[in-house]
């Protein structure tokens, strides 16, 4: 079949990115040909202060090199701009009467810095600040002259500013405007900025206009403004702003307004051209930060590919200034209205500076200086346009990462040095991984994850990975909300998506599903398969079939699997009651199969670790114990202290409600583990307050506390409701699971789910709807029903292949 | 000298899942993928030496139980942006009956 033709205008960030997307999901459609007036391959547009700043090279922030393109079969036109488009003929006209016909066009021209229209702009040593040509012409005269004035005090002023200083150069900065980055920062967080790079030797000039720039023997020499005073400078550069390059666009009477004006499918008006990039104009907004970029890219990687799906709806952007040691963040409307109102915190001795601004209970807005810790939650909320209800007073004190563990309890990657450990599972360094971003062009938290392990494990160092993505990306890095994300890269749906479809359609395998949404890969991955995998059968109990190839290894041998390939045994002790019987047959069992290790777990019952594969089924022969599900997303323990039966203090029997809840749920799968305790009174042995659903007795009941967590990050479980009995208890607890079981996404625990969907909905559903609960607490009961000890299944079957190992016969 | 040493049926080994033989110098891990291909590969992850028999597999790869390493069966090799490689065995199906060259 002979290939469409696709001809690319621009070979910047936005049109690359819109390219390997393509690439990605149909490499063989196109015949694609590029054109970059730019005499480069696709660099990272963005690096260029620290290249500026002689902290990085030009080769260094490459992102496509040539061999790219070859490798791809790309046509690329280096040096080369294209004059017209005879949309008619579908034919792009370049230089030097160069033309290629086109299927489809791609515009991706970006933008052009905009000149003062003032006398002396063409002398030399006026240059914008847009390119590596710009950069290198800054370098340049840095080696040369001493008097550098940077017209335009935002980012991109700032950035250069800082740059030539660093270069040698004195510096001043002019601006119109009353303080520093006014469309970023309010007044009081501008100012801090000023006194900070002041400090290190910027000078600033402002609310003055600039007049003219005066020139000597052609070049520039000095700088008038309007109320007379003159300065003298060797070196003007000029960063009042950007416009849309729409010329071409224009010239071919594609409809322009500022921008190239696109639909959601990123489609000009003319079907055959698409458009991406800071070129656009999408619902009336243009953009001049990466993350909308890509975005727009992917969507119109898909419309290109031919498939149809994914709207761009606009992106929400969020600031940072890559000034190192510089710390500020803004996002949304931070000056707010007559309708808004602000919470600020406001230290101007320790040089922090934060605001916050909501209307109708929803974050709006907020600029952070000197401590930016908890701009990605802020922005997360805001984005979300969640409802702070009961967060309001704990916004300002952030989002807690105290119980953060492994990283010596830090929270704030700024007051790091290079050689700080930030990820404390995989060793990684904070310098290795800004060096990453910078170098390998990495732009979100999953490529840092891929490329440099940082953060993949177990996650706690998250926020401080976020936090050097932003600082060193300056904005570009945009979170994604785990309702945003697809599940992994074998397809573009939500975890909602997936779900609701399995719902909807009956889907009741993983073959229909993936059939039914368009799965990318054949079978998945061990991302999406197992998350599938329970979204089948916690919505289709007893119908959807469990497939164990797309359980994780515990669940399919039901054991834990250890760092040498052995595994471990852990057997139910209900309510971490044991008798002389049970210890009789674990010691015979250890001695038996000589189990190297035996110890109490911290959830209250023995752990038989280093058991051989092989040995599992005749081991659980011979315990005779129900599995303790140790391995599973599923219910672990339910911990209790000793309660009435004992304890001087007691007010309620703990172990007896404890004994009963697990052995009701005990065989309960979920979105991830669960765990649970009941405490006999306020002292709260079991250690109530920190797990999924926690249960305190008092004198008068019950007190039922959940979405607790005491792993990765330490959280204090939430008040949900007082009850008197235990079948009440029961009741209202497996009722709470339900709803997770039901609504969560996969792997996202109970305190998780909560923090997404807030407490007051589950208590809504569950607490206020006494209907809606005694059905919640039904399905889990209808779910639960039938379903037998895993171990005893093994045990009883004849088969039992997965266990033992083939052997090569002679 | 090496020689085809029968191992087992295919029917032995689920599909989308793997078994481990015994060989004689290490353990060898079979896959089946959803075609009904087999792969043969060193029981070790390059990594530190996981298992890679009890990964999930899917799209061609097996992913490591445990770190998450992923290994293409085709290439024995870690699909980038991770490094490094595991030893190939040959395999043939004939018959149904699945053999091993060792
Ligand atoms: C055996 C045990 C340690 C011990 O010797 O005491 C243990 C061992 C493991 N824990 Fe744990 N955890 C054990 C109690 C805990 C507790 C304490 C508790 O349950 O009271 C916690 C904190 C409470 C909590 O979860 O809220 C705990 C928080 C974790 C976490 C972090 C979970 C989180 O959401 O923050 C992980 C990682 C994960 O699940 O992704 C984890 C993961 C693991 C794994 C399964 C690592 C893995 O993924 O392979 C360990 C298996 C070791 C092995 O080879 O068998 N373990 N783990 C404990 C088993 C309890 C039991 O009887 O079932
Ligand atoms: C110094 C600097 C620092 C920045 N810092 C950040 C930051 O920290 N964070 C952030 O998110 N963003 C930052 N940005 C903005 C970011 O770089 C841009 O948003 C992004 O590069 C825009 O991508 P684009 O593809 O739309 O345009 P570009 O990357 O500009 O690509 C457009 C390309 O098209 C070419 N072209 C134009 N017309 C034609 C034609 N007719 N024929 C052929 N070729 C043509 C141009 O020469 C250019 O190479 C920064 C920008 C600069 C200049
Ligand atoms: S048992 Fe838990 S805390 Fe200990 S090393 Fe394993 S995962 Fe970490
Ligand atoms: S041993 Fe395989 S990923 Fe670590």
């Amino acid at each position: 079949m002979q290939k469409l033709k696709l001809v690319v205008v621009g070979n910047g960030m936005a049109g690359m990115r819109a390219v390997e997307e393509l690439l990605k999901i149909a490499p063989d459609l196109y015949d694609i040909t590029v054109f970059g007036a730019e005499p480069h391959p696709n660099y990272n547009r963005i690096m260029l202060s620290p290249v500026l700043a002689g902290e990085q090279k030009f080769e260094d922030i490459i992102l496509n090199d040539l061999a790219w393109y070859e490798e791809n079969g790309i046509r690329l036109h280096l040096g080369k701009k294209v004059l017209k488009i005879n949309r008619k003929e579908r034919v792009a006209e370049a230089e030097e009467g160069f033309s290629v016909e086109y299927d489809r066009l791609l515009l991706a021209t970006g933008s052009s810095p905009f000149i003062l229209p003032i006398p002396g702009r063409d002398l030399d040593g006026v240059i914008p600040y847009r390119d590596i040509s710009d950069t290198q012409a800054m370098i340049d005269a840095a080696e040369k002259y001493r008097k550098a004035v940077v017209i335009g005090g935002g980012l991109l002023g700032l950035e250069a500013a800082n740059g030539l200083r660093q270069r040698g150069m004195d510096v001043t900065v002019v601006h119109l405007a009353p303080w520093l980055m006014e469309r970023q920062l309010d007044r009081t967080a501008g100012r801090m900025l000023q006194r900070e790079l002041e400090k290190r030797g910027l000078e600033f000039m402002l609310e003055r206009k600039t007049e003219a720039l005066l020139g000597k023997e052609g070049r520039v020499c000095g700088v008038k403004f309007s109320d007379g005073e003159e300065i003298p400078a060797d070196l003007v550069v000029m960063a009042v702003g950007i416009k849309p390059n729409t010329q071409l666009a224009e010239s071919a009477g594609i409809h322009c307004n500022r921008g190239i004006v696109v639909d959601d499918t990123m489609q000009t008006f003319d079907p055959k051209i698409y458009a991406v990039g800071e070129c656009v104009s999408h619902r009336g907004t243009s953009y001049g930060l990466v993350a909308p970029l890509f975005d727009m890219a992917k969507v119109c990687a898909n419309h290109l590919a031919m498939m149809g799906i994914g709207r761009y709806a606009g992106s929400y952007t969020a600031t940072k200034l890559k000034v190192t040691g510089v710390d500020l963040f803004s996002a949304g409307n931070f000056d707010g209205d007559e309708h808004s109102e602000e919470i600020v915190l406001n230290d101007a001795a320790g040089g922090v500076y934060k605001k916050i601004t909501i209307r109708d209970g929803k974050i709006i807005g907020a600029v952070l200086y000197g401590d930016t810790v908890d701009g990605q939650w802020y922005f997360r909320m805001l984005k979300e346009k969640q409802d702070i209800g009961e967060l309001r007073g704990h916004l300002m004190f952030g989002e807690s990462h105290l119980g953060n563990a492994g990283h010596e309890g830090r929270v704030q990657a700024s007051n790091m040095t290079d050689d700080m450990e930030v990820c404390g599972c995989n060793g990684v360094c904070k310098g290795t991984i800004a060096r990453a971003i910078k170098e390998k062009g990495l732009f979100t938290l999953d490529e840092v994850r891929k490329h440099t392990k940082a953060s993949s494990s177990c996650g706690s160092c998250t926020g401080l990975v976020e936090q050097i993505l932003a600082s060193t990306l300056g904005g570009g890095y945009s979170p994604k909300t785990s309702a945003e994300k697809p599940v992994c890269a074998c397809t573009e749906h939500t975890h909602d998506d997936v779900r609701c479809a399995i719902r909807d359609e009956k889907l009741l395998s993983i073959s229909e599903t993936m059939a039914f949404m368009n799965w990318k890969t054949p079978n998945g991955c061990a991302t999406c398969r197992p998350a599938l995998n329970y979204y089948l059968i916690s919505t289709w109990p007893h119908e959807a079939a469990d497939d164990p190839q797309s359980r994780f290894v515990n669940e399919r041998v039901h054991a834990n699997i250890q760092k040498d390939g052995t595994f471990s045994v852990v057997p139910r002790m209900y309510g971490g009651i044991t008798n002389p019987k049970q210890l009789h047959k674990i010691a015979d069992v250890a001695e038996k199969y000589n189990v190297p290790m035996v110890k109490v777990t911290g959830g209250q019952r023995i752990d038989l670790l280093g058991v051989k594969r092989e040995d599992l089924p005749a081991i659980w022969a011979d315990l005779d114990m129900p599995s303790g599900y140790a391995y599973g997303k599923s219910i672990r323990t339910v911990k209790t202290c000793v309660g009435t039966e004992f304890c001087r203090f007691g007010t309620q029997d703990s172990t007896g409600l404890g004994i009963m809840l697990e052995q009701a749920f005990d065989r309960m799968w979920a979105p991830h583990k669960v765990k649970m305790a009941v405490s006999g009174c306020p002292r709260n042995c079991a250690e109530s307050t920190i797990k999924d659903v926690g249960i305190i007795g008092v004198d008068s009941g019950w007190e039922i506390y959940v979405a607790g967590n005491g792993g990765i990050k330490a959280e204090v479980s939430q008040f949900f409701v007082k009850v008197k009995t235990r079948e009440e208890a029961m009741e209202y607890s497996g009722a709470f699971l339900q709803l997770y079981r039901e609504e969560a996404y996969y792997l996202e625990r109970t305190v998780h789910w909560i923090g997404r969907v807030g407490l007051d909905y589950a208590k809504s559903r569950i607490v206020e709807n006494d209907e809606n609960r005694r059905a919640l607490y039904q399905r889990l009961l209808y779910a639960l029903s039938g379903e037998r000890d895993p171990w005893k299944n093994i045990v009883e079957s004849t088969k039992k292949p997965l266990f033992e190992s083939l052997v090569v016969e002679a | 000298m090496e020689n085809w040493h029968k191992v087992c049926e295919l029917a032995d080994i689920p599909q989308l899942g793997a078994r481990v033989v015994k060989g004689k110098n290490c353990d060898i891990a079979l896959f089946r993928d959803a075609g009904d291909r087999i792969y043969a590969l060193h029981d070790r992850c390059p990594h530190k030496g996981g298992p890679l028999s009890q990964g999930i597999v899917g799209n061609g790869r097996v992913t490591c139980p445990l770190h998450g390493m992923t290994i293409d069966l085709e290439a024995g090799r870690a699909v980038s942006p991770d490094e490094g490689c595991t030893d190939r065995f040959e395999v043939k199906i004939d018959q149904g009956i699945v053999y091993l060259l060792v």
